[in-house]
Parts: structure tokens; C-alpha cells; sequence
């Protein structure tokens, strides 16, 4: 089977063309071919001696994959399936607004983590996305020109695949490739703080951090993380890192009727994100098969807003999108698709 | 990638196999800890060090992990190579899974059991009822250890070895079939298709999600 070439960071092309005995410029043009003029084939990339492109064709191939199938929203967004290298299925959703076009992409088949309130989650985990799978849903898109910003917050927690992810941004943000700026993208994490700090030390992306609950023991009810890496130790690290100046940090918080959404909540909210110069973005809980959740009412939301606000913090009520096509945040999963169960250990 | 744990040189005392690829790990132990908290591990000091849950009581002279070596996998497979005298690097412990002292089951998938081993050899084991689902008998880690030191029920339910000598079936089988009480907690440690399908049917048998505390291993 040939190697993708499409994934591939322009250091990680230098060291293909000098296996094949090729020169080192020719990896420039191949960058510039796949990420630049977005060619789906070798025999494209003209500039290329035949010889070249021949010696390149024996071993590998660009290797871009087509959305299997799109489903549209009444409110415009697009959720597009992807199928990924071992016969598994992503998704990803496209979120077109007045003035912005945001594409939500995945990182994981599954995810590791087990939060509660989550789809996702609900599907355990079945593999990694190289880098190539998760470029691909951003250039495979059929609306990828009118793209405006990128966030990780599909499918799979970011950070429990950042190489993968960190060379994704690489390649959208690196001269060689789409050139856009590290603002346009927003990488998400429930907060796996050594991989977070690689994050943060090697790229420029926002960040935005899964809260959900001020709380120790009542986070770590509906999100397994909180064991090892409790979110006052994400924030002080945050803290240290001193964001939000040239690259932003928020704080997603999904509200759950009677769990997370009392005076008390919002009081230790302010208590514990004191002093970071942050948004915290209250989300609508969109309810999941079998879940003990229910959402908070779009009125104690507000309330609840505005109680954050009038203790200084910057809060926005997201709006959902794409619900009826569970393209809305944490309904993401492939569990319908997948062929065979893992096999487990159990 | 850098780390954020703080890693400290340790020598192997001791590895042993208690069943195809999975094996005990031990080392001296040189600070304390509270039954169920976790250790990251490497062989290098600034590595991508994994996380593994103590398995020994917090008074032994000798941590223990127990892993199992993924064939895949970047650190087990050069950890179930490791002989004594061999340096690893180890953090202080951290983590927060820990189970209080009233009635709970605690329900473990595979080398999930390590945390409940630990609590066992720690004298934290009173009111609990332990539920221990693996592959085949031989996956019953620490199995004799349990039987002499825990006084509370345990099962062990096998899903893949046809005269075993347990329960037949994934311990989702048996979580289904028998009655569990609503008002204990419940502690669930393993990898997240275990900690999702199990929070799933105790949630499906009117148990709060508030008295259920997950520890997946991701
Ligand atoms: C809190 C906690 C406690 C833990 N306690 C224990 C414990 O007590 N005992 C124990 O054995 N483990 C435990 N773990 C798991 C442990 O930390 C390691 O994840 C595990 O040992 C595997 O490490 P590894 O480096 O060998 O494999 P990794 O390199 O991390 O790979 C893990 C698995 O994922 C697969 N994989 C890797 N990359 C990809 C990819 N790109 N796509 C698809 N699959 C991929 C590999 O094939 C392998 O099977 C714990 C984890 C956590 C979070
Ligand atoms: S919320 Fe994110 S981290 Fe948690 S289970 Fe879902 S995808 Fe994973």
C-alpha cells in the first residue's frame, strides 16, 4: 500500500525526498503543490520531472478522501462524515454565520475520556487521527475558501493526540502551507496538563478549556480527568502562561439543570478564574441518549450570565447549532457506524 | 514533548509476569501515597511518561504496578523488557481517586483492579463488594492475594475462556443480571469502553451518576 504524502509537515517531506534520493527543494514544491494549489494527485504537480514524480508515485500517493456524506441543518450547518484509514468514520461541522464560516474538526475515532454529558464519550475509543485525517477535513471540505476559523472541538480530546494536532496547525499556519494566522484557530481540551503545556509552548492557537464545574469533587462526578489533573491545577498553569493578550483563552461551560447552575456555581467560577484575563462561554446542554442530565432553561442562562458579568467576567451564551442534525456540540459520534466492536478487555 | 511531572531516577527491584503480557513492576518505595493514586512513569527523565496506578498497600516497602504491555504501544513494550537494577523514572504520586469508607462496589476491567489492590493491601477494604471482569482466568490479577485479605464479595466475571472456572460472560452481563443496591457508591477503574458502558447500566438501574466515580485509563 502507498504512503500518504498529504499530512505531512514540510520537515517531514524533506525527509521523504531525501530517502528517495531526491533534492531537498523538491519538498517545498510538494508543500506547495498539496497545501498551496491543493492538487489531489502526484501526476499534478507539473513542476515536477517525470522521473521525480514516477520515483514518488511508487511509494506514495497525496492521499486526500473525499466527505462520504453531508447532512444539512435547517439553520445552515453542515455535518460531513469522513471515513478514516482504518474503516472507521469522523465527523466534522460546518458552522457558516453572518460574517464567519467555522469548521469543527475531529481528532479521535471516540474519545478516551468518558465525560458524562457526552456522545462522543459515549463511544469509547477506536484510534488516533494522523495528521493527514485531520487536514483533510479542513481542505476536503467543499466550503474550505469561505473557511474562516478552526476549532478542535469535534470528536476526541486534542490533547490526547497533540502531536497529530500540533502538526495540523503547522501545517495551516506555516508560510509553506494555508498561511493563516495561529488566531483563526481555537484548540479545546478538558485539560491534560502535561500535553496542554506542549500545546501552549508550541503553537500560537487559542485555547479553550472544557470547565463544566468549579467544583472538585462534583467535576469529577461527570468528568473522569478531574482525578488526575483537577481543573485548579489548569488554571494555575494557565495562570502561568499569562494568555490573553495575543492569543486567547476561554472556558466552555455546558449548563446542567440543578447541577452546575446555582449563585453558588457562578460565585466559585469568579473565585477560581480571578485575575485570568479570559471568556467564559456558557453552552446549551443538548441531551443525549440515557443521560441523568438535563439542560438549564435559556432564562436561568441568562441569569446565571449575567451573575458572572457582574462580578467582571467576559460571558457569552453559544448559540447552538446544527441540533436536529446532532452536529450541536457534544452530539458528535460514529457509533452507528462502526463495523465490528473492539475487542475489549473485559 | 515535554512533561510536567517532575520525574525521579528509581531502580527496579523486581518484575515479574503474572499472565501473557501483562506483568508487576516494583521498586522501593521512597514517599507515601493514599491508596488509588497514580505515578507517571517513563524510562527516560524527560520523556512522554505514562500514568499506572500503585497497586501496593501504602505502607510496603515497594510500590507495584501492574501493566499490560501493548504490542503497539511506545513505553510497555520496553517496560516488560526492563530487568533489576534498571533505571526508570518515576513522579511523586498524585490523583484523587480514593474510595471512602462506606458501603461501594468497586468495578474493575483488566489492570483496572491495580487501585483496589492497593486499598485492599492498605486495610481500606471494609462494606465493599468488588467486581473484577477480564478476558480469561489467568486475567484475575492478584487473585489469591484478594481472596485471603477482602472480606466483601468478589466476583470475577471471565468473557472469553469457555470452562472458566467464574462468572461466564463480561461484567456487564453480570452488572445487568443482578440486583445492585442504589444506595452505595460505586467505583469503576478501566479503560473508557468499560467506565461508558458500565456508568451506562448503573445509571439504567436508577444509581445517581453522583455516587459513581470513574478512573479511566486513557
Ligand atoms: C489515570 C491512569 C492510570 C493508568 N493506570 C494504568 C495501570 O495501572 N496499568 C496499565 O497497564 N495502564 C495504566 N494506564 C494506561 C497507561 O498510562 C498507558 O496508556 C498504557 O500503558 C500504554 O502505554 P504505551 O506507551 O505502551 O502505549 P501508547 O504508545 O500510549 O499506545 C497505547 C495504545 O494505543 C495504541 N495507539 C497508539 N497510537 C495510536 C494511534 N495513532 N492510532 C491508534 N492507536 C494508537 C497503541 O497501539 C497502544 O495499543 C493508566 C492511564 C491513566 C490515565
Ligand atoms: S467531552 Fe471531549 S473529552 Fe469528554 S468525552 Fe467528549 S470528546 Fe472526549
Amino acid at each position: 500500500m502507498k504512503t500518504n504524502l498529504f499530512g505531512l509537515t514540510l520537515f517531514q517531506l524533506k525527509e521523504v525526498v531525501s530517502t528517495l534520493g531526491l533534492p531537498a527543494f523538491t519538498a517545498t514544491q510538494l508543500a506547495d503543490w498539496m497545501y498551496k494549489k491543493q492538487v489531489t494527485s502526484i501526476a499534478s504537480m507539473t513542476n515536477l520531472s517525470k522521473q521525480t514524480r514516477e520515483k514518488l508515485e511508487s511509494k506514495y500517493c497525496v492521499g486526500m478522501t473525499e466527505p462520504s456524506k453531508v447532512q444539512t441543518s435547517t439553520d445552515g450547518t453542515k455535518k460531513y462524515l469522513y471515513p478514516t484509514q482504518i474503516q472507521k468514520f469522523i465527523e466534522a461541522a460546518y458552522i457558516p454565520d453572518a460574517d464567519r464560516a467555522t469548521l469543527c474538526v475531529s481528532t479521535q475515532i471516540g474519545c478516551k475520556m468518558g465525560c458524562l454529558f457526552c456522545m462522543t464519550g459515549k463511544q469509547g475509543f477506536q484510534g488516533n487521527l494522523t495528521t493527514g485525517e485531520i487536514i483533510n477535513q479542513v481542505q476536503s471540505l467543499p466550503e474550505f475558501d469561505k473557511l474562516t476559523n478552526i476549532v478542535y472541538m469535534g470528536m476526541g480530546e486534542p490533547m490526547d493526540n497533540v502531536e497529530a494536532v500540533l502538526n495540523s496547525i503547522e501545517i495551516m499556519t506555516s508560510a509553506w502551507g494555508y498561511d493563516w494566522s495561529p488566531k483563526r484557530i481555537t484548540v479545546s481540551t478538558i485539560g491534560i496538563i502535561p500535553a496542554m503545556n506542549t500545546f501552549l509552548e508550541r503553537s500560537q492557537a487559542h485555547l479553550a478549556v472544557s470547565l463544566h464545574s468549579p467544583f472538585d469533587d462534583e467535576r469529577r462526578e461527570i468528568m473522569p480527568i478531574q482525578n488526575v489533573y483537577p481543573i485548579t491545577q489548569v488554571v494555575s498553569e494557565i495562570r502561568r502562561w499569562q494568555l490573553g493578550r495575543q492569543r486567547r483563552v476561554s472556558f466552555e461551560y455546558i449548563m446542567f439543570k440543578g447541577i452546575n447552575d446555582t449563585p453558588r456555581h457562578a460565585n466559585e467560577l469568579v473565585r477560581l478564574l480571578h485575575g485570568i484575563k479570559c471568556r467564559v462561554n456558557l453552552i446549551r446542554f443538548h441531551a443525549i441518549p440515557d443521560t441523568p442530565l438535563e439542560g438549564t432553561s435559556p432564562e436561568n442562562m441568562v441569569t446565571f450570565q449575567n451573575h458572572l458579568k457582574a462580578k467582571g467576567l467576559t460571558v457569552t451564551i453559544r448559540a447552538s447549532r446544527g441540533e436536529d442534525i446532532f452536529a450541536a456540540c457534544g452530539l458528535l459520534s460514529t457509533k452507528e457506524l462502526l463495523r465490528k466492536q473492539q475487542e475489549t478487555d473485559f | 514533548m515535554s512533561h510536567n511531572h517532575t520525574l525521579y531516577k528509581k531502580q527496579v527491584s523486581a518484575i515479574r509476569s503474572v499472565a501473557e503480557g501483562v506483568y508487576v513492576l516494583s521498586f522501593q518505595r521512597s514517599f507515601t501515597f493514599t491508596a488509588g493514586q497514580v505515578l507517571a512513569i517513563d524510562v527516560v527523565p524527560d520523556g512522554e511518561a505514562r500514568l499506572y496506578s500503585i497497586a501496593s498497600g501504602e505502607q510496603d516497602k515497594d510500590i507495584e504496578i501492574l501493566f499490560d504491555e501493548r504490542p503497539e504501544g511506545r513505553l510497555t513494550p520496553i517496560l516488560s523488557r526492563l530487568r533489576v537494577g534498571d533505571n526508570i523514572y518515576i513522579s511523586e504520586p498524585f490523583g484523587s481517586f480514593r474510595s471512602d469508607a462506606g458501603k461501594a462496589y468497586w468495578i474493575a476491567a483488566g489492570t483496572g483492579i491495580a487501585p483496589f489492590v492497593s486499598m485492599i493491601r492498605s486495610g481500606k477494604a471494609t462494606h465493599k463488594t468488588l467486581v473484577h471482569g477480564g478476558r480469561y482466568d489467568e486475567n484475575f490479577y492478584f487473585a489469591s492475594l484478594i481472596e485471603k485479605n477482602f472480606s466483601g464479595k468478589y466476583t470475577r466475571c471471565c468473557s472469553q475462556q469457555e470452562d472458566t472456572a467464574y462468572y461466564k460472560g463480561r461484567l456487564t452481563g453480570w452488572l445487568k443480571e443482578y440486583d445492585l443496591a442504589t444506595d452505595n457508591r460505586y467505583y469503576l477503574c478501566g479503560s473508557a469502553e468499560m467506565v461508558v458502558q458500565v456508568r451506562d447500566i448503573l445509571i439504567s438501574k436508577d444509581i445517581p451518576f453522583q455516587n459513581i466515580v470513574s478512573e479511566t485509563y486513557f
